[in-house]
């Protein structure tokens, strides 16, 4: 352990360990605008400034490493100045246009410029980044005027997700965070994530808003508007009302809807569990005709299919593996299809009149929503998505006080789901679903696990494995008999590729894989409210796994409103009707 | 790109015209060396250059791939050093040093003299594809200050008035090929 002083305080810390980190365990915080835990600094920024004795400059703390008995101060005129000056030459190069900006609210620039006392903002007037908004693709927008090249976008669009979508270009003033030769960014592969728009200090990448689009189809008297919203936007909607993060906001959030003028207020969950009985049952016929007819090309291990950013991930990455992805269209495009047609049909409308508007956490859902081979109803199933920020934000427009808004219910036929359903939105709920109904589709018997979860599955650990060995089973699944069912778990795509590496290897084996695109799952998608780190995270995968268990209706296959729509409507699992409207198919796409 | 390109650079060694397929069969012996080599990112482009003669968005993105990162990155790389060019080049490359040493014994003066000798700007190519403009920061020449690079040539203590008869012996040349 190495011995320093900051402030007078000894502080031990391992070696390796940077300024920054040794004021941490002492509750001392250092500004920064770049910094990101668990990761090499970049020391980009230069805001975390910081006083050694023996240095006559400042030196950045976030990459400054300890020494024994190094001597600290990190509260001096000295670094007090340097911190301002920093923050003002930043501002004198930043085109913030504060009043209009989508972070007028949440800046994280100017929030430092006011904590640190920047009075001054003229004092290095000089020439501005250059204006340059790049609208090419349908979820993202950037604009470089504002980016402040800290390079956080840079470090989880390359680490986190393994993609590399942006990167700093060219050098010195005229530098500019983006895609290669400052092309737009439909020009090289992105995922759509959004992992940059969340992680922003600033206004510079932010999802495309959509929420005219939505006033307008509200006010048209000849649509019916329904909206659907995600499991994870109950779990975060209410940070964007300085709620604490994992407050559940369910029943204020229905209320608000309504309030806003939706015509039926419904639940992306009931497609999470008609998404379930699709997938499980497409799972087991992939199973039967893998051990039963001893056909070798059916494609195991089956990938989960929910996640629009996983899916553009594969198709650009990994195309040799789409046939093993499910055929399952995610749940907000199985709510569209059946909005459209089921529910259109039982208030007598067609779909065109319906407009169906789908709050999720996701900046890739617009992507998905925009795909063509999603028009199951003749025109686009999903018309506008928006982000739980843009929620927010039309909230606000509406001028309700969210807090005091009283529990509202979901609508029926399309609002009823199980506790399955809510914790689809966090890493390791998909697999624990789908196991609840597969394992009691196949055994007969109630699910074994206590409380219902699968513990190996669930938490933030990147990947995560767990396998049961079936050892009864009804007649219909006795093939399965004795088969032990190995499962594994990713979030953030850098984890999922480690998975599909290590099956294309062979160094393991297994049945049924679950990705998410985000880390920690759509809770931490990239439309969620800003900042998410994993205290965030954990507080809001808690708030999931609270809903699921304060039902009574736990397991996806038990739903009576999806026995419903099967009996009326859909049939039977992979029938006719759900491959035409529940099922899709990927495409090869260029990695670039 | 054309599907003959001259081979002309300073760091190539094939001396005479390739195919486009031979340029490729190069680079991938390239990268096949570098393969799985951290740091490989630099070298390889600057014999992809060499091979190449510029660095087309094709190269990069063959690069790219072969090398497992993105093409943002790649391109990141790339527009950083101005020793790389993502434009075809003139068979004669010329590199004035605006380092220290050089600039304040004159290279902005040099400089000046070649783009109006030349009739181009920095970064351009003569429209008989002889010669190029590009800037350097410091050759590790300095004490031989103003210095230019033509491909390989160092040429010393240059004069602004002494250009005309340096890009003369060059076009010679070209004219007894």
């Amino acid at each position: 352990m190495l011995k320093l002083t900051i402030n007078n305080n000894e502080v031990e810390v391992a070696p390796g360990s940077m300024i920054l980190e040794a004021a941490e365990k002492i509750g001392i915080k250092i500004p920064t605008l770049c910094y990101l835990k668990g990761f090499p600094p970049a020391g980009a920024c230069r805001v975390c400034l910081v006083e050694v004795e023996g240095i006559p400059d400042p030196v950045a703390s976030c990459s400054t490493p300890v020494t024994n008995g190094m001597t600290v101060r990190t509260n001096t005129k000295m670094v007090r100045d340097a911190r301002r000056t920093v923050v003002e030459l930043l501002l004198s190069e930043h085109e913030g246009e504060c009043q209009t900006c989508e972070r007028g609210d949440d800046c994280e620039l100017r929030q430092l410029a006011l904590d640190l006392g920047v009075k001054d903002n003229e004092r290095y007037a000089g020439e501005k980044a250059a204006k340059h908004s790049d609208v090419s693709t349908p979820a993202l927008v950037r604009d470089s005027a504002k980016c402040i090249s800290c390079r956080r976008c840079v470090t989880v669009c390359g680490e986190i997700q393994g993609v590399g979508s942006i990167s700093p270009q060219g050098r010195g003033f005229k530098s500019i965070i983006g895609p290669a030769f400052c092309s737009p960014l439909s020009e090289v592969t992105c995922v759509q994530c959004g992992q940059c728009a969340a992680i922003c200090p600033v206004g510079a990448i932010t999802e495309c808003d959509q929420i005219d689009e939505v006033w307008a189809a509200l006010e048209d008297p000849k649509k019916t508007v329904v909206v659907q919203t995600a499991p994870a936007i109950r779990a975060a909607l209410g940070e964007c009302f300085e709620m604490p993060p994992g407050t559940l906001v369910t029943g204020k959030m229905t209320t608000a809807l309504r309030m806003l003028g939706f015509d039926a207020v419904f639940d992306t969950n009931f497609t999470a569990d008609l998404t379930i009985i699709e997938e499980g049952n497409e799972l087991l016929t992939r199973l039967k005709k893998a051990l039963v007819d001893k056909d070798e090309n059916v494609a195991l291990p089956m990938f989960t299919s929910c996640s629009p950013g996983w899916i553009n991930y594969a198709e650009s990455f990994y195309p040799q593996i789409l046939d093993h992805i499910s055929s399952c269209k995610s749940p907000q495009q199985m709510f569209g299809a059946v909005a459209k047609t089921y529910y259109a049909d039982k208030i007598d409308k067609k779909p065109e009149d319906v407009f169906v508007v789908s709050i999720m956490p996701c900046t890739a859902k617009k992507f998905e929503a925009a795909r063509p081979e999603m028009q199951s109803s003749g025109g686009p199933d999903v018309d506008v998505v928006l982000t739980t920020r843009e929620l927010g934000r039309m909230i606000k427009q509406a001028g309700l006080d969210f807090e005091s808004l009283p529990d509202g219910e979901m609508d029926s036929p399309l609002g009823l789901s199980s506790g399955a359903a809510d914790i689809f939105g966090n890493t390791g709920g998909v697999m624990e679903a789908a196991l609840r109904t597969v394992y009691e589709l196949v055994t007969g018997k109630p699910f074994p696990f206590p409380q219902l979860h699968v513990t190996p599955v669930a938490g933030l650990q990147g990947v995560k494995e767990a396998s049961v060995v079936v050892e009864e089973t009804v007649p219909e699944w006795s093939f399965l008999k004795g088969v032990e069912v190995k499962v594994a778990v990713a979030h953030g795509l850098a984890n999922a590729r480690k998975i599909i590496e290590k099956v294309r290897s062979g160094e393991a084996t297994y049945h049924f894989i679950e990705i998410m695109c985000c880390p920690g799952g759509c809770i931490g998608g990239g439309g969620q409210p800003r900042f998410t780190d994993d205290s965030v995270r954990q507080a809001r995968i808690a708030a999931l796994y609270k809903e699921d268990e304060g039902k009574q209706l736990r397991k996806s296959h038990e739903n009576p409103d999806i026995i419903k729509i099967y009996k009326e409507f859909l049939e039977k699992p992979l029938g006719h009707k759900s491959h035409e409207l529940l099922h899709t198919h990927y495409q090869e796409r260029e990695r670039v | 790109m054309t599907e003959q390109s001259k081979c002309s650079n300073s760091t190539c060694c094939c001396g005479g015209e390739l195919s486009e397929q031979e340029m490729f069969r190069r680079l991938d012996k390239v990268l096949d060396e570098y393969h799985g080599k951290p740091g490989g990112l630099i070298p390889v482009l600057q014999m992809a250059q060499g091979i190449f003669s510029y660095l087309p968005e094709k190269v990069l993105k063959h690069i790219a791939g072969k090398m497992e990162k993105s093409y943002s990155e790649v391109a990141g790389v790339v527009s950083f050093y101005s020793f790389f060019s993502t434009h075809p080049r003139g068979k004669y490359l010329i590199r004035v040093c605006l380092g220290t040493a050089c600039y304040v014994r004159g290279g902005k003066e040099i400089l000046d003299a070649l783009k109006k000798e030349l009739n181009i700007d920095v970064g351009e190519t003569t429209p008989d594809r002889l010669f190029s403009l590009e800037i350097g920061r410091c050759f590790g020449s300095c004490g031989l200050a103003p210095v230019i690079l033509i491909n390989d040539d160092v040429h010393r203590r240059v004069k602004p008035s002494k250009i005309g008869e340096i890009l003369t012996r060059y076009r010679v040349g070209e004219e007894k090929q």
